[in-house]
This record gives structure tokens, C-alpha cells and sequence, in this order.
């Protein structure tokens, strides 16, 4: 089954078309990459695929579903980690937590939730404020929040930013587990050599068209990409 | 009805953190009836004759900053665009919001009478009455107010746009309410306060349905 199909996607911001005709299709079960330059168009993409946003023209349908008519239902099949956290910076890393869980119906206690902040290195700082962490410790929060949806498809858009060495390592652990898992994920990232070792696709958008649409390994290297990425 | 549970649990935490906001829109208000004073000057006959006005008038301006404030923390880390993606319903996040915000003009409403009574010498006996009046009208200042916050909290002029749009809508709401708290103060021998509160109650019940259907239109892309 295909997890992602995209015909003809187009997106514009005021004049600027940030995506533009851009087709592609992804399996059930794959690990993708989109990269490219900064406004190359991958956070809209990933905003499309995730219905926080509309394709102005064309189509997308996850796992079956036609994203604009059933998009409750792909809501229930996704997840999206994007730039910003989805937190609320005044709740706690606890509350935060029990907030998605009771909109889940998932169990919101204390003790699972402990579990889920332990997975990513905060089990100590659950009863502290959102507000005083730092970007990397949301970043993580916010990596254990999207867990708690179980998607089918997960939507990475830079998970290795803001995090440490060991960040690094929690998110490649993930990515390991979603994928035994069977989930398909779909992750923006400027961290070529390190995308390329774990996805078996790559996208590489410019300037909102789509470039490259293949394997990962062959995917040709851009000029001035960023290699010190740790891989 | 349990996404309504959660989202108003979750907003009623939310204002409790953000109580400073609170008592510093309590002051505003408290601050605005004191300046009404001054502007009308010593005439007492004329400061009681006017105080229901000053309350409500007091307790608009107060509203407009409450009711964006409430917007503020979904807005700084795209917090409402998540829980929509969870997905959560819409229309339980519109009515969790709302009622969290009534709840905080309710409480700022009947925290202002008292400064009311203190500067205007306008006190009335049907303090139950009083408190419906209090309640119907700030309910039917949050469903509209939510609505527009909303709305305004993705615009950059939204501390302009949102008294901008909001004022000229609840027009019926601050003339029925300034008339039914006149009534209370000043005396009701024609018994003319039940219409007021009867229109006060219609108008709530158009705004609170309305403002429902059209919060997923005013908050999804």
C-alpha cells in the first residue's frame, strides 16, 4: 500500500509559490528524506502532508485517504513534529503530556507519562515548566509528545535540531523503532550523510520543485551541503 | 462532550498559571471605573444614575484584553494548531475556550461591583439578580470574544483588530446589560428587567451556537 501519494501539489504564500507541481509517491513502511536549501519548500511540504495546511492545487492522500475530504481521518493516522512544539509554555513537561493523552483517550497518568519523559532523557524535569527549558529539552518533549499518537505515518521536520550528541542518538533510535514498527516516516533534514545512511528514499526540493525523487544512497550531493553532521 | 472536558480542564490550568494577567485585568477594569469618576465629577446623583453603564463599559474594555490573552498561549508554539492535528474536535476546543473565558468575566464582573458600589454609591439589594445580569451578559461578551480572538490572534494589528471587530457585535449585549444593572440600582417599578434579560439570553444562545459552527472554519487553513 502507498502511505503518501502527492500529484500536482502546489502551495503559495502571498506571489511566491513555496511549492509548486510537486508528485511523488511513498510506500508503506519507508524512511524518507526531503532536503534542500533553506525555503526550498520542505516545512510546507511536510504542513501539507500533516493537513495543517491546504494544497492550493493537486491532490494528497494518505494511507488511502484524500487529505482535504477525509482529513479528520488522516489526522488520526498522522503525526507531525514540526518547527514550532505544540507546547504550552506555561504548563509543566507532565501536563503537557496528560493534555494529548485526555485528547487521545490515551492513559494519562502520571506513572505511563513518566515512562514516556524517561524515554527521552526529562523523567526529571516533569514537574517543570515548558518555559524554562531549553529548545533542545522541548525539542525532545515534543518528540515524546508526537510518540503518543502511535501514527502510521510520522513527520519529522528536523528532528536533529537543537539537540546534543545524545539527542542525535535518541532520534536515530526512534526512527530504528518506527520503522520495526512498520511506520512510514517522512523527515526533513539538512543533515545529508546522516539522512542517507538511515532513509531508503530522498526527495530534494528547489525553490518549491521537486528535483530528485529516488533512492537515498544514489541521491545526487549539492553544492556546499553540510557534511559534518555526525553521521 | 469529553474533548469539551478536557479542552476547558486544560484552559482553566492555563488562566490559573497565568493569574498575574488576571489580577492586572481586574486593575484595568478597577482602573477604568475610577477614571469614569473623575471624568463625570462630584455629582453623585449622576454617577449612580450612569454606574451600570460604567460597569459594563469597564468591564468591555477589560474583556478585550483577557480574551487575547487567552489566544497568546496557542499561538507561541502553534499549541492549537497541535491539539487540532491530534485531532481534537473543533468544537470542543470552542467551547472549552469559551466557558474558561466566561468563567474569567464572570469572576472579573462580580470582582468589579464592589469598586462600583465604593465609587458610584451604587448598591442594589437583588444581588442574585445582579449576578444573573452579570452572567448573561459576560457570556454573551465570551462566545463572540472567543470567536474573534480567534480569529485576530493570527493577524499582526490583533490588539487593534479585535476591540475593532468586537464592539460594534455586542452592542445588544452592553445595551441590554447596562439596562438591566441600571434597573437593579436605580429601581425597576414598571418591572422592565425581564426583557432585558430575556434578550440577553437570545442573543447568548445565537452567539454560543454560531460561534461553534464557525470556530473550525476560523481556525483551520
Amino acid at each position: 500500500m502507498t502511505a503518501v501519494t502527492a500529484e500536482g501539489v502546489c502551495r503559495r504564500y502571498g506571489q511566491r509559490w513555496a511549492l509548486a507541481d510537486v508528485s511523488f509517491e511513498v510506500p508503506e513502511g519507508a524512511l524518507v528524506m526531503v532536503t534542500g536549501r533553506n525555503g526550498s519548500g520542505k516545512s510546507t511540504l511536510l504542513r501539507v502532508l500533516a493537513t495543517a495546511i491546504r494544497a492550493d492545487r493537486g491532490s494528497v492522500h494518505i494511507l488511502g485517504l484524500e487529505a482535504r475530504l477525509e482529513r479528520q481521518s488522516v489526522r488520526q493516522k498522522i503525526a507531525l513534529l514540526g518547527h514550532r512544539t505544540h507546547l504550552y509554555e506555561p504548563l509543566t513537561a507532565l501536563e503537557n503530556l496528560m493534555v494529548a493523552a485526555r485528547f487521545l483517550g490515551r492513559d494519562a497518568r502520571r506513572q505511563p507519562l513518566l515512562a514516556r519523559l524517561e524515554e527521552v532523557g526529562l523523567s526529571d524535569r516533569g514537574d517543570d515548566p515548558v518555559q524554562t527549558f531549553s529548545a533542545g529539552m522541548r525539542q525532545r518533549l515534543a518528540l515524546a509528545s508526537v510518540l503518543q499518537q502511535e501514527p502510521r505515518l510520522m513527520l519529522l521536520d528536523e528532528p536533529y535540531g537543537h539537540l546534543d550528541p545524545s539527542g542525535f542518538q535518541l532520534v536515530d533510535g526512534l526512527l530504528q523503532r518506527l520503522r520495526r514498527q512498520g511506520s512510514t516516516v517522512v523527515m526533513a533534514t539538512h543533515l545529508l550523510a546522516r539522512g542517507q545512511k538511515i532513509c531508503d528514499q530522498a526527495l530534494v526540493l528547489e525553490a518549491g520543485r521537486l528535483a530528485y525523487s529516488g533512492s537515498a544512497a544514489q541521491m545526487p550531493q549539492p553544492a556546499g551541503a553540510d557534511e559534518a553532521d555526525g553521521a | 462532550m469529553n474533548h469539551l472536558l478536557v479542552a476547558l480542564r486544560k484552559d482553566l490550568l492555563l488562566q490559573w498559571r497565568g493569574r498575574a494577567q488576571v489580577i492586572a485585568t481586574f486593575a484595568f477594569g478597577a482602573a477604568a471605573l475610577l477614571l469614569f469618576s473623575f471624568a463625570v465629577g462630584p455629582d453623585s446623583a449622576a454617577l449612580r444614575e450612569h454606574a451600570g453603564g460604567f460597569l459594563w463599559l469597564g468591564l468591555l474594555l477589560a474583556s478585550t484584553l483577557s480574551l487575547a490573552e487567552s489566544f497568546e498561549r496557542e499561538m507561541e508554539e502553534r499549541a492549537l494548531e497541535g491539539l487540532l492535528l491530534l485531532p481534537a474536535s473543533p468544537r470542543g476546543l470552542y467551547y472549552g475556550k469559551a466557558i474558561a473565558n466566561w468563567a474569567n468575566l464572570a469572576l472579573l464582573g462580580v470582582a468589579l461591583v464592589p469598586i462600583m458600589v465604593v465609587l458610584y454609591d451604587a448598591g442594589t439589594p437583588r444581588l442574585f439578580s445582579l449576578l444573573l445580569v452579570i452572567l448573561l451578559g459576560t457570556a454573551g461578551l465570551s462566545a463572540p470574544g472567543t470567536l474573534y480572538a480567534a480569529m485576530t490572534s493570527q493577524t499582526r494589528a490583533r490588539q487593534t483588530l479585535l476591540p475593532l471587530l468586537l464592539y460594534p457585535l455586542v452592542v445588544p449585549v452592553l445595551l441590554a446589560a447596562v439596562k438591566a444593572t441600571s434597573l437593579l440600582i436605580l429601581g425597576d417599578p414598571m418591572g422592565q428587567l425581564r426583557p432585558w434579560l430575556v434578550l440577553l439570553g437570545a442573543f447568548d444562545l445565537i452567539h454560543w451556537s454560531i460561534g461553534a459552527l464557525l470556530f473550525a472554519r476560523v481556525v483551520e487553513d
